[in-house]
């Protein structure tokens, strides 16, 4: 079911998770090598967000969640007392399903994750504008007007405004929560373009409903099916040659 | 009736109903505003004044057969057999007539005569005088016909020497005396506070007390030499009189000391009529009210209104929402943070009189008696905070607005969308950070929203205000240069101010007209408020609204 590598930089250990009485997640088993990009599939409510979210402990925000078992990153549990989760959504940033952007500028938009840290050195700051609007994409559209209302962007603008405020900070992890479902397939095919060049630098974990995305963009696959990982591997072995009957069903569209 | 139903769709009748909801609701307010506006400039117009001659001579010996009178309203009394009608007359004069107002009927009036030189005189003491001038005497017992020539031009010297004196000896009198008193007492109160310390700590003061009792001598010397110059200036005042008569031709004088203003409304052209109009309205804002606040402005009760206002502004707005922050963004939702909720929202309808009575009891005697204790024990029997004063009431009306603010801040801060929240945190923001930065500024807008409701009812409060601190007349304004900066002092309120002249005057129909017009300063001071946040408001939404998609 699970392929343990050497080197695993992100470790999911026997992972179970509650909402309150139901649970969500049963016994998780995933790892994570660095600079690769692994796309989550499953249908709906089968605990991919909920997955994905406890990645970067969003899931502390809603009352009476409780797991057992053990995240891992860099050789760090993520629970473990002294971690703080200010620091650890440092490192590891998360772009949203629907883009976001604060109603700021495009630059203070960027820059809010040194804002917060309290990096507040205008030509630090630049620096940083430039390069993460390169990394998005976006510099070229934007580098006049970069003082603008981020609101003046159209809806793919915006949401590489967002992968470039989750960049700005260097994180070595880089969550996608179904980063194209609100956007056309013309920004769809930007952001995939997108995350090719993305993984030179970062680690992504991408939950996507676009089965030819995750074949097109993702170097290993998960597929989750009511909470359990049913197959991991290379993302072309799942595809072509999957071992399990549920991946199979899934795959060819016998549901969804 | 299907044909009526067949007309248009369904529903399309619920437009017109909605619709003539709103309208009723317009036409009363914007009808009301009208009223108070029609009936509290009536006064500020310049009315003819006619010479009226009654059939049946008056019990009065100076009004007799006829006398002068404005016009004020008309009467129709139903009850008797013959209709009568009764016509409200203006007649000044309250030395002589008794009253200012007088109703005479119609049927007992002969004729009604508008002569060019009647004059409508404003004066110092007993209010408008109704006349006809005669000539203006000197003290040297020079005269000067009111037919010659130069009588005006004399009469407008007169009355600006008369008004540069008046100045100069408020100049005086209220500035330079003024301190010289504030500086006796503040010396009397350190001897007292020098006594005090001498009789508890056993050090010897005796030093620092003879010098300020040097200081005291030093100050009332002074006042004396001023108190010389203001009587030579009373003196410069008084060097004429104007001599007039009554419509029966009884004969009086007036010094031009004792005149503030005047003008003749039966020789003013539109032009000048709407002048007039124009600055009797500006003197109705900018002077003191006289004579137990029937005659003069109402200039104090504006500022105490809207010192007060905004000093409560400054009080609810921080602990409103910094209350609505706890609530809704860190306290744990349970039963407790519930009944909190419920109880703050129903403070909301605690009669304000009873906020009054916690005011007097908590603040001015509760925290103000033991203020006075600790930090004045020589002032025994003397409150300098355990009295109603500005800022009591500022704190007494900031606890009644709470509610609303609170309430206001919590729907704001819950609109805030879930999703740039969550983004916040994802950049690794804590949550404060994240409500500094992105929720409150998203939520501003409705935060400011709240403010306007507070001050809109904080503003039309008199009930609690009664209690803790405002008063018929205060001498000055709450301002100060130094300590306490005049925030323990009494002060006037434009709520109260209507209270006082609608029931508590002397003459109520005197008062009837200024009970108007201090209802609509009163509503035009909250809409200036309003317009204000209303205004900031909208700049806010602009910057941080979080529409755009």
């Amino acid at each position: 079911m699970s392929t343990v590598t050497k080197n695993s930089f992100i470790k999911v250990n026997d992972f179970n998770f509650w909402y309150g009485n139901s649970q969500a997640l049963f016994d998780i088993n995933l790892d994570i090598k660095e600079k690769e990009i692994l796309a989550l599939i499953g249908p709906s409510g089968c605990g991919k967000s909920t997955l994905l979210r406890n990645l970067n402990r969003m899931n502390d925000l809603i009352d009476g969640v409780h797991h057992t078992g053990d995240i891992v990153l860099d050789g760090q549990s993520l629970y473990d007392p002294k971690v703080e989760v200010i620091s650890l959504r440092k490192r590891v940033g998360m772009v949203f399903q629907k883009y976001n952007p604060f109603a700021k500028s495009i630059y203070e938009n960027v820059v809010f994750s040194l804002r917060v840290a309290g990096h507040n050195n205008k030509s630090e700051l630049n620096e940083v504008v430039e390069r993460a609007l390169i990394g998005a994409g976006l510099w070229d559209e934007v580098k006049d007007r970069v003082h603008d209302s981020a609101y003046s962007l159209s809806g793919g603008q915006m949401q590489r405004l967002c992968i470039a405020r989750a960049i700005a900070n260097r994180p070595q992890v880089l969550l996608m929560d179904e980063p194209c479902a609100a956007l056309d397939p013309i920004a769809t095919l930007k952001i995939e373009q997108l995350m090719m060049e993305l993984k030179k630098e970062f680690t992504i974990v991408i939950v996507t409903h676009n089965l030819q995305q995750g074949a097109r963009c993702s170097d290993k696959t998960a597929f989750l099916y009511q909470g359990k990982v049913i197959e991991h591997g290379e993302t072309k072995q799942i595809y072509n040659q999957p071992t399990q009957q549920k991946t199979v069903d899934y795959i060819t569209g016998r549901f969804s | 009736m299907k044909k009526f139903f067949k007309k248009g769709s369904f529903g399309e009748s619920m437009v017109s109903m909605t619709s003539l909801g709103l309208a009723i609701g317009v036409m009363m307010t914007v009808g009301l505003l009208l009223l108070i506006l029609v009936k509290g400039f009536e006064s500020f117009w310049p009315k003819p004044i006619y010479e009226i001659t009654l059939k049946q001579p008056d019990a009065n010996v100076s009004i007799g057969s006829s006398l002068f009178g404005q016009k004020i309203s008309l009467k129709e009394n139903k009850s008797f057999e013959n209709k009568q009608t009764e016509w409200q007359f203006f007649i000044g004069n309250r030395e002589l007539y008794g009253a200012s107002f007088k109703y005479i009927t119609q049927e007992n009036i002969t004729h009604l005569k508008r002569a060019k030189n009647t004059i409508n005189l404003e004066r110092l003491e007993y209010g408008r005088l109704l006349g006809v001038p005669l000539y203006l005497e000197w003290y040297d017992g020079k005269k000067l016909e009111y037919g010659s020539a130069d009588f005006a031009k004399s009469f407008k010297e007169e009355l600006h020497h008369v008004e540069g004196l008046r100045k100069k000896l408020l100049q005086i009198e209220k500035k330079e005396m003024g301190r010289l008193s504030e500086g006796i007492t503040n010396n009397k109160d350190e001897i007292k506070r020098l006594e005090y310390l001498q009789e508890k700590e056993g050090i010897d003061y005796s030093l620092q007390i003879s010098e300020l009792e040097e200081g005291i001598k030093y100050n009332q010397s002074q006042f004396l030499g001023l108190e010389e110059q203001t009587a030579k200036l009373r003196k410069g005042q008084h060097r004429s009189t104007l001599h007039y008569a009554l419509a029966s031709g009884e004969q009086h004088k007036i010094e031009v000391a004792e005149i503030i203003r005047y003008y003749y409304p039966n020789q003013m052209n539109i032009f000048e009529k709407i002048g007039h109009f124009c600055s009797s309205f500006w003197y109705f804002l900018s002077e003191n009210p006289r004579e137990a606040n029937t005659e003069g402005g109402v200039f104090p009760a504006i500022f105490g209104t809207f010192l007060m206002t905004i000093l409560m502004s400054i009080l609810v707005m921080p602990f409103g929402v910094i209350a609505a922050i706890y609530l809704r963004e860190y306290a744990k939702q349970g039963f407790l943070v519930r009944a909190v909720r419920i109880s703050v929202n129903n403070l909301a309808g605690v009669p304000s009189i009873v906020f009054g009575l916690f005011g007097v009891g908590f603040f001015i005697y509760g925290l103000g008696g033991n203020l006075d204790d600790l930090l004045y024990p020589w002032r025994s029997g003397v409150p300098t905070w355990g009295k109603g004063g500005i800022m009591w009431a500022a704190l007494t009306l900031a606890l009644m607005t709470l509610p609303v603010v609170i309430v206001a801040t919590e729907e704001a801060l819950s609109a805030v969308p879930r999703g740039v929240r969550e983004a916040a945190l994802a950049c690794g923001a804590s949550k404060w950070q994240t409500i500094q930065r992105i929720v409150l500024p998203s939520a501003a807008p409705g935060i400011m929203t709240g403010l306007i409701l507070a001050m809109a009812r904080g503003a039309g409060e008199v009930a609690p205000l009664m209690l803790v601190g405002v008063v018929k007349f205060a001498p000055e304004l709450p301002v100060g240069t130094e300590w306490p900066f005049g925030l323990n002092q009494s002060f006037m309120h434009l709520g109260f101010h209507i209270y006082d002249l609608g029931f508590q005057s002397p003459d109520s129909e005197a008062a009837k007209p200024m009970v108007f017009a201090t209802t609509f300063l009163l509503i035009m001071l909250v809409v200036i408020l309003n317009l204000f946040a209303i205004k900031i408001r909208s700049h806010l939404s602009k910057k941080y609204g979080s529409s755009g998609f």
